[in-house]
């Protein structure tokens, strides 16, 4: 299921499964495929990413100083303890103990992040597989995560590195500088924050944005946007694009399913509106869990409502994994139907993902109807929007950042 | 023919009814039940020496040994220790022995205990390469003062990263998780040797808790009071089918401010917890700690928010762990 990108500086690395948005590869090869195609660019460049030798094991313990760096946005409490306020979750956590994210330590009242530059997966992607559509397309972004995430949900299709503790996932050194280098020398014009949750590993994406944007390169983030008002503010303040999966439209489903709250996930979409960021989101939709007409409509409704019709919104298909095998593949009707209702509802840019050839992956020009960004796979095999980001047609503008 | 198909039947019915006692003495199970009731008790030893530091502070190796025998012959109702870890573990078996060791020297499992168990289980005709001592770190195990051992034919002692966790998941109700390969893969008798500790988030840690060092990912399994997490964990067939003993160090125990250790606020107990029931343990190990508690003039751990709910979960229907009901109970002071 893997295919070959051909980047713009002519080197081919493997780009992933074309079914799967997101993750990076499938799980039983991809520690193989992240780390030889992060060491072949490492290697490619004449050093190393710092770690000689570069092969550890996952039984290796990583005790690395240079991972370890004070983490923003907690509170130090009596005891020796600590409440972290990166999200939600508040975790209260008392000397040398974790967060429920696995990758934040109280050290003796000091909270510390343990994943600053300390990377498990690498790729350059196609920005389509982020998904991002409305973000320079037919770009490559360069992909990194570290260990961890601060939520558990069922369906994980990276439960492997988002659901362990960073000692526990083979690793590198790759500071800030070193990926954005690493960024310009595969000419991807965006480092993009993903496969676990960049939640946890804030403080490693703010200074490796700001790395990029010293050196010209953009960053985005793809997130479950479970984080704080102020975390948010800092860190994705410092994005140039997010996406966001909503995971549903119900409390329910995220305490059940999800083991997070929906309030703060759509008070960060408003907030990241109101900041100016441009936004996508994205729902999987699981067969019999988050897939009724109602919580379509409910969705699209608020998605109109609270931040405006030109919001690309992605229902995306399910493929078991994680905790939920038993569940089949999201039908493509039911995708369909997600649609039909979201675009019933007045949402301009409604898309499918993750069913490949299928017309709803394609940008079309909300007045005039016209095909505008047409997409095979992850690649965008036409892309007709003008520089100035209008439909070439009926000069319509169509939202998003369309050209470097 | 169809004959001899029915009388076979019936036999085998028979054998199964007439068995069911001698299939769970395979673990020396069959001591769970008080004899001649009609429910079945489950046995708490309660072994108390309050001459067991002597006049130091430091446990005295031969009183936590002679404890400890005092302890299992009463488990077991065996004249002689030995027979009663017979009662457990057969030649051949490869026997784990799960200690605490996040406390550091200050309140991980104790050292003296562990090597006078090492002893017992040898003379029960373990061999000394076939027991393990572990946790989920070796660091972890060197700070509370365990000296690590990986290979030949000395008592094994290491923490899981030195051989990973293994590389699917395990799966009930709310928990999925990876497991040390220390228990799937190096073991097949596993003896649960916790502490005794109160818990910010749990209420107590005692041996359910315990088995979180099993798991890759327990940070996962804090958030409501541990509940329903910890009672899941322990109904993982991988962890269940391997535990034959809880065996609780309460030489040293946390009766607030846990689960780091705090001097101020631990007490030397001098005491050993010993069942295979490991809900009835927690469940005589909480009350100590409430015991405790209010000696010390403290809020019971209900009205601080945080009584240990998962005790009871592990009790209930859907997991019959143990009992919690103090009726069915049976608490043996030696």
């Amino acid at each position: 299921m893997l295919y070959e990108l051909e980047t713009t500086a002519g080197v081919k690395v493997p780009a992933g499964d074309v079914f799967q948005e997101e993750n990076p590869a499938p799980r039983s090869e991809r520690g193989l495929l992240d780390r030889r195609s992060f060491m072949m660019c490492a290697l490619a460049s004449g050093a190393a990413l710092g770690v000689p030798g570069s092969a550890t094991s996952s039984a290796q313990k990583q005790e690395d100083a240079r991972f370890i760096v004070e983490a923003k946005f907690y509170q130090k409490l009596q005891d020796k303890k600590i409440k972290c306020k990166l999200c939600p979750r508040e975790c209260t956590v008392g000397d040398r103990e974790r967060g429920y994210c696995g990758v934040r330590e109280n050290r003796g009242g000091t909270y510390y992040t343990l994943v600053h530059s300390r990377v498990c997966a690498a790729h350059v992607d196609p920005i389509e597989k982020k998904p991002l559509f409305h973000y320079l397309p037919g770009t490559v972004a360069f992909s990194i995560a570290t260990a961890g995430c601060n939520v558990n949900c069922k369906f994980c299709q990276n439960w492997d590195i988002s659901q362990a503790r960073p000692e526990q996932v083979p690793s590198d050194y790759a500071p800030p500088q070193r990926i954005a280098e690493l960024a310009k020398q595969y000419d991807c014009p965006t480092i993009a924050y993903t496969y676990s949750e960049p939640v946890v590993f804030s403080e490693f994406l703010m200074d490796t944005a700001d790395a990029g944007h010293q050196a010209g390169v953009r960053s985005i983030v793809v997130s479950n946007g479970y984080i704080q008002q102020e975390a948010l503010k800092a860190a994705y303040g410092k994005m140039d694009a997010v996406k966001i999966d909503l995971k549903s439209f119900s409390e329910s489903y995220y305490r059940n399913v999800v083991t997070g709250q929906l309030k703060p996930v759509l008070e960060t979409l408003v907030t990241l509106r109101k900041m100016g960021k441009w936004l996508e989101i994205v729902y999987l939709v699981l067969p019999t869990l988050n897939d009724s007409d109602a919580e379509f409509r409910n969705l699209a409704q608020w998605i109109k409502t609270n931040l405006g019709p030109d919001v690309p919104l992605h229902f995306t298909q399910y493929h078991p994994e994680y905790l939920l095998k038993n569940l089949p593949i999201t039908p493509v009707a039911t995708l369909e139907r997600a649609k039909a209702t979201a675009d019933a509802e007045g949402l301009h840019y409604v898309y499918i993902g993750n069913v490949p050839g299928h017309l709803a992956q394609n940008t079309y020009c909300p007045q005039c109807r016209k095909l505008l960004v047409e997409r095979v796979g992850f690649t965008a095999s036409r892309m007709l929007i003008r520089k100035d980001g209008s439909c070439p047609f009926c000069k319509h503008p169509i939202p998003g950042i369309w050209h470097a | 023919m169809d004959a001899m198909h029915s009388a076979s039947r019936r036999d085998f019915i028979r054998k199964c009814l007439s068995g069911a006692l001698v299939l769970r003495a395979g673990a020396g199970a069959e001591l769970l039940a008080e004899e001649g009731r009609a429910f079945a008790k489950s046995r708490v030893v309660v072994a108390h020496d309050p001459l067991l530091r002597g006049t130091g502070s430091t446990v005295d190796s031969q009183r936590i040994g002679t404890l400890l025998d005092r302890s299992m012959q009463a488990l077991f109702r065996r004249d002689h220790p030995i027979e009663a870890w017979k009662m457990l573990v057969r030649p051949g078996d490869r026997v784990g022995l799960k200690v605490n060791a996040l406390g550091g020297r200050g309140i991980s499992t104790n050292l003296a205990l562990v090597e006078a168990i090492c002893e017992r289980l040898q003379q029960a005709g373990i061999r000394a390469g076939d027991i393990v001592v572990w946790d989920r770190d070796s660091e972890e195990l060197e700070h509370a003062g365990f000296h690590l051992a990986m290979g030949g034919s000395r008592v094994q002692c290491y923490g899981t990263e030195r051989v990973d966790y293994a590389q699917d998941l395990s799966a009930y109700g709310s928990v999925g998780s990876r497991l040390s390969k220390i228990l799937t893969e190096r073991t097949n008798v596993l003896i649960n040797l916790p502490v005794l500790k109160d818990h910010d988030g749990a209420g107590v840690t005692i041996g359910l808790k315990n088995m979180y060092g099993v798991i890759h990912n327990p940070n996962k399994y804090h958030p409501d009071g541990c509940n329903p997490y910890i009672a899941d964990l322990n109904m993982l067939p991988e962890i269940r089918t391997r535990m034959r003993l809880t065996l609780c160090d309460a030489t040293t125990a946390i009766y607030d401010g846990g689960p780091g250790y705090k001097p101020e606020r631990s007490w030397k107990c001098n005491t050993l917890l010993v069942s295979q029931d490991p809900v009835a343990l927690d469940f005589t190990g909480w009350q100590a700690i409430e015991r405790k508690r209010a000696e010390k003039g403290l809020k019971t751990l209900e009205e601080e928010n945080r009584a240990p709910h998962y005790i009871a979960t592990a009790a209930d229907p859907q997991h019959r762990l143990g009992t919690c009901d103090p009726k069915r109970i049976s608490t043996v002071e030696v």
